[in-house]
C-alpha cells in the first residue's frame, strides 16, 4: 500500500516545488542568469523599478508609455503609421516575452529610441518583471 | 541513359523545391519583419538601390530605431532587392515610396485634405485606403477612401 502512493505523492510534491524553482518566464530566467554572470552579488529583479523604468521620459521625450499607454494591458497605436501595438502584459497577451531574441530585439530599438541608449540587464530584467506583474 | 535523365530530373526538381522554400521563407520573414510597425510595404514598390539604402539605415529609419539582426537584415534585403521594381528612367533612388514619380501620378487626384484626415494619417499609411495592402491588394476597385 505504501509502496503504492509513493509515486503518485512524489509526483504532487513535484508539481507543487517545481513552479516556485523556476518563474513563470523562460525570458527572465535568461536575464537573472546574466546578471547573475555580470554581478555575483545580484538578488532580484525589482517590479518597481520596472514601474518606474516605464514611465521614464528620456532625451526624446518620450517614454514607454507614450506608445505603450499608461498600462501595459491596454493596446496602444503607432504614432506615425496608426498601426495597433498589441498589450504588452503577458497576462493579457501571452504571445509577450516569450522569446529572447524577440524580446532582445525589441529592447535594443526601444532603448535607443526613448533613452538613447541600450538597457542594462537589471533595467530589462526589471521591466520585464513589472509588465509580468500586471494582471 | 533513362537512368541519368532521371537524375537530372531529380536534380532539377530538388533544386527548385529548395530555392522555392528558401524564398518563401524569406518572404514570411519580410512581411513578419516589416509589418510590425506599418504595412509590408511591396518589394516592388522600389528599385533595388533604395531597398539597398533603407536596409543599411535600419538603425534610423524614418526617425527611429528599426534595427535587426545581421542574419536577418541580410536575408530580408536580399529578398527586396531580388524582387525590387525597374530602375526608374530618372534615374531616382528615393526612400520613400510617395516620393516616387509614379506614386505622385498614381494618386494626383487625392487632395492634401485627404491625406491629413486622422482615419487615414499620412501617405505612407496604405491600409487606410488600400483595405487589403497588407497582403499585397492595391486593386483599383478595392479602395475605400475614408472620410
Amino acid at each position: 500500500m505504501t509502496r503504492k502512493l509513493w509515486l503518485p505523492g512524489f509526483m504532487a510534491t513535484l508539481a507543487l516545488v517545481l513552479p516556485l524553482a523556476t518563474s513563470a518566464n523562460p525570458v527572465l530566467d535568461d536575464y537573472k542568469a546574466q546578471a547573475r554572470q555580470e554581478n555575483p552579488a545580484f538578488k532580484e529583479f525589482s517590479v518597481d523599478a520596472g514601474r518606474k523604468l516605464y514611465t521614464t521620459v528620456g532625451p526624446a521625450q518620450i517614454s514607454c508609455s507614450s506608445c505603450h499607454t499608461d498600462s501595459p494591458k491596454n493596446a496602444g497605436k503607432h504614432a506615425k503609421t496608426n498601426k495597433v501595438i498589441e498589450p504588452l502584459a503577458p497576462a493579457v497577451n501571452p504571445k509577450r516575452f516569450a522569446e529572447l531574441a524577440n524580446v532582445e530585439k525589441w529592447f535594443r530599438r526601444n532603448c535607443n529610441d526613448v533613452l538613447g541608449r541600450a538597457c542594462t540587464t537589471q533595467e530589462k530584467g526589471d521591466f520585464v518583471a513589472y509588465v509580468s506583474s500586471v494582471n | 541513359m533513362k537512368f541519368r535523365t532521371l537524375i537530372q530530373i531529380s536534380a532539377l526538381a530538388f533544386l527548385t523545391t529548395a530555392w522555392a522554400g528558401a524564398h518563401a521563407q524569406s518572404a514570411d520573414k519580410w512581411h513578419k519583419e516589416c509589418s510590425s510597425c506599418h504595412i509590408a510595404y511591396p518589394a516592388k514598390a522600389l528599385p533595388a538601390a533604395s531597398w539597398k539604402k533603407i536596409m543599411s539605415e535600419l538603425d534610423q529609419h524614418f526617425g527611429v530605431d528599426a534595427s535587426l539582426s545581421p542574419q536577418d537584415n541580410q536575408e530580408i534585403a536580399s529578398y527586396l532587392e531580388k524582387n525590387a521594381g525597374k530602375r526608374l528612367p530618372s534615374g531616382e533612388q528615393p526612400t520613400r515610396i510617395t516620393q516616387s514619380h509614379w506614386f505622385k501620378s498614381r494618386h494626383e487626384e487625392i487632395s492634401a485634405a485627404v491625406w491629413k484626415r486622422p482615419a487615414v494619417k499620412s501617405a505612407a499609411n496604405c491600409g487606410a485606403c488600400h483595405k487589403g495592402a497588407d497582403a499585397g491588394d492595391f486593386d483599383e476597385d478595392h479602395v475605400h477612401i475614408p472620410k
